[in-house]
């Protein structure tokens, strides 16, 4: 404990360090979470920081077309707003020409070019009047410089995830990641488990080298695998595709798998085991029965890593999966793809990113304790 | 056949083939090997015990085997081959010797990326612990330090590709007219700077900026461990110095830090090897362009565009040799600790 007379102005250092830290940590992924949710009008004329506050926009905007006129007297009028019912938005300067977008403020009546005039109030509504018909399929643009208040939206979502007109949508990307990453989850626990029982628990000559390679193994670059690999798969007639990346990702996650299911398992107490092998229990059964059950902390530490190293993984994906037609393709890739074709269209960018980037926060906040966990038993110590 | 049951359908046959491997391995060894039971019932159990571990490891052997230990005997096989098309369609491999090296020596953009790398080893490693450290010791005794750890943490879980994305918006840049929505030219503009920078194209500076990615990933893993290690600190070192009068920064300094040193190698090391294996940071955010190769992208450049698997092996090699000190480190101390 601290002592008591430093305590108060040391404690108000440390308090606003530390939301100064976690602001800075926070802020760049705020930033992507509040973009995904804006138009991109908004997102390239506001920066997002602004979002929660009213903004000024220059917008371009039509009238009714035409064939909505109605007649008065001699007098030919559109009548309308420019502004959708539900958006409030207040005018103050607007223009009738692209290079005068300020010359008039609201209230103010302008000439148009095709003959007639229009008035247009702060709110957006406009009254257009002509001794002519107006002629022409379309409405007369107009140019506003308009104060919009803070709008979000769920369109971008909507696009990405559920347009099925949508070539460069998320929804196939999501379910071919998840197609990956749940058999390459547990099928390395399954070997994983029996390899660190036999390690563990069971003595045999060699076992000290064994982990010893194990140990070496766990930091051997997944580089060098890649050109072998491929080759093999290809002799070996798997190719490219899910169940050649279901086994790479088997092999590359082993060490860890291994390492941290180890390390565990050798902590469990010795009675237990041995009071089973004085019952006569057979090895099997002290696995599944014993051995299994209390392993489950490090078993689920290790399906969190194992989950959220495949469901990032893009080397992997690029190398073993996605072959020349696509159909494979997974989330990482299809968001680099983007990075290419749609560098700045922030609003599919944005939402793309958080649809793939969700998942394994949510896993994260549910089974943080195990991550932790985890990570303090994987760590050579 | 739908990806999703194909998917559904191998984890039945993934997993169902090894539990049933195992049980059935395991009968076959009990029942018919090696019965336990007989004259030579004690013999049988001796062997059953000498033969079942293997039966265990035998499974997870194969997959280390084929998938990390032969590709490093057969990189390094490619590493000195040539590899050429003959005629008639097939692919050939010559022995080449040393020409791979020697050319890819020879090549600028090796010597770049390797320059690069040894940059991101210097700063990313350092920098990751230091954050880290420092975000554990200021919320170690914090009230809401658990949720204040918990969001430093959470880049963790974010992919680097999407950590890639998160921080090409910060590093946006628009045209001086328009309004910038890139948070770090908002500001340079706010506080005086006179047109907006495309940053990530600025050779030399813009390997910091990506750096900046990947230690804004690590710090929470960094963060994590030394946290951990802070509090097994026995109470009464920090007491005893208080005691004598020190203020914070020495019992952080000369109390808590010395004490926690061999984690704080531990976690240096782990980031450098990180740091070694980077590779999806730089090839969605720049792709090596503008001077900021690293050795992994300009490996799957060789690899994958330029199809050379000469040079790309070497460059693997490479990446290999520099985690090789790390690997025997870890080793050394594993085998330490286990006596």
């Amino acid at each position: 404990m601290d002592i008591a007379g430093q305590k108060s102005s040391l404690s108000w250092a440390v308090n606003i360090s530390v939301v100064l830290l976690v602001g800075l940590w926070l802020f760049p992924t705020v930033g992507l979470l509040v973009s995904s949710f804006r138009t991109s009008d908004q997102i390239s004329t506001s920066g997002w920081w602004k979002a929660m506050f009213p903004s000024e926009q220059n917008l371009t905007l039509r009238t009714d077309a035409p064939e909505l006129q109605v007649q008065e007297g001699n007098l030919y009028i559109i009548e309308g707003r420019l502004f959708a019912p539900d958006k409030d938005a207040v005018i103050s300067e607007w223009g009738v020409s692209s290079r005068e977008i300020d010359s008039y403020t609201a209230g103010d009546t302008a000439p148009l070019k095709k003959g007639g005039e229009v008035t247009l109030q702060a709110d957006g509504s406009y009254r257009m009047e002509n001794t002519e018909p107006f002629t022409g399929t379309r409405g007369t643009r107009i140019f506003v410089t308009a104060t919009t208040p803070p709008e979000f939206t769920l369109r971008n979502y909507q696009n990405v995830l559920f347009d099925p007109s949508n070539s460069e949508g998320m929804a196939k990307a999501f379910i071919n990641t998840l197609t990956v990453t749940i058999p390459a989850t547990i099928i390395p626990i399954v070997i994983a488990a029996f390899a660190a029982y036999a390690l563990a628990w069971m003595e045999f000559p060699g076992r000290a080298l064994l982990i010893a390679i194990i140990v070496g193994l766990l930091v051997v670059p997944l580089q060098l695998a890649l050109i072998p690999l491929l080759k093999l798969h290809n002799e070996i007639g798997i190719g490219k595709g899910y169940l050649g990346a279901w086994l790479a990702h088997t092999g590359f996650g082993l060490p860890l798998a291994i390492y941290l299911l180890r390390n565990y398992m050798v902590g469990l107490p010795r009675d237990i085991i041995e009071n089973a092998r004085v019952d006569g229990a057979t090895e099997f059964q002290i696995f599944t029965k014993i051995i299994l059950p209390l392993s489950f902390p490090a078993l689920a530490s290790f399906a969190i890593f194992q989950f959220l190293w495949t469901w990032n993984d893009l080397l992997v994906a690029l190398v073993f999966l996605i072959d020349s037609t696509g159909d494979t393709t997974v989330m990482t890739k299809q968001i680099v793809e983007l990075l290419g074709t749609r560098g700045g269209n922030w609003e599919i960018l944005a939402t793309s990113a958080f649809v793939s980037i969700a998942v394994p926060l949510m896993v994260f906040f549910a089974m943080q304790k195990y991550l932790v966990r985890g990570l303090l038993a994987g760590s050579v110590k | 056949m739908h990806p999703a049951l194909q998917g559904i359908l191998t984890i039945l046959v993934g997993v169902g083939g090894c539990v049933g491997y195992f049980y059935l391995s395991n009968q076959f060894l009990d029942k018919v090997l090696c019965p336990p039971r007989g004259k030579n019932a004690g013999r049988n159990i001796n062997r059953a015990n000498i033969i079942r571990p293997w039966l265990f490891l035998l499974p997870a052997l194969l997959a280390l085997g084929t998938y990390l230990a032969y590709p490093v005997y057969e990189t390094l096989r490619l590493s000195l081959t040539e590899r050429s098309t003959l005629p008639d369609g097939s692919t050939a491999y010559a022995w080449a010797g040393l020409d791979n090296y020697r050319q890819m020596l020879n090549e600028p953009k090796f010597w770049e990326a390797l320059r690069n790398n040894a940059m991101w080893l210097a700063v990313v490693p350092a920098l990751a612990t230091g954050f880290g450290l420092l975000a554990a010791q200021l919320t170690d005794r914090l009230k809401w330090g658990n949720i204040a750890k918990s969001l430093i943490f959470m880049p963790m879980a974010i992919s680097f590709v999407g950590a890639a994305v998160i921080f090409k918006l910060v590093y946006d840049m628009r045209p001086i007219e328009q309004e910038q929505i890139g948070i770090l030219n908002a500001l340079y503009l706010n506080f005086g700077g006179e047109a907006p920078i495309a940053w990530l194209t600025v050779p030399f500076w813009n390997n910091f900026f990506l750096m900046a990615v990947l230690v804004w990933i690590q710090t929470g893993f960094a963060m994590v461990i030394l946290s951990a290690a802070l509090r097994g600190i026995p109470e009464e070192t920090i007491e005893a110095a208080i005691v004598d009068g020190a203020n914070p920064f020495q019992v952080f300094f000369k109390i808590k830090v010395p004490q926690i040193k061999g984690t704080i190698m531990v976690v240096w090391t782990t980031i450098t090897i990180v740091v070694l294996k980077v590779f999806d940071i730089v090839f969605a955010m720049t792709n090596g362009q503008w001077e900021t190769q690293v050795l992994a992208n300009y490996m799957y450049d060789k690899l994958f565009r330029s199809n050379d698997w000469g040079v790309g092996s070497a460059s693997a090699m490479v990446i290999m040799l520099l985690v090789t000190p790390i690997l025997v480190w870890n080793v050394r101390n594993a085998r330490r600790e286990m006596k």
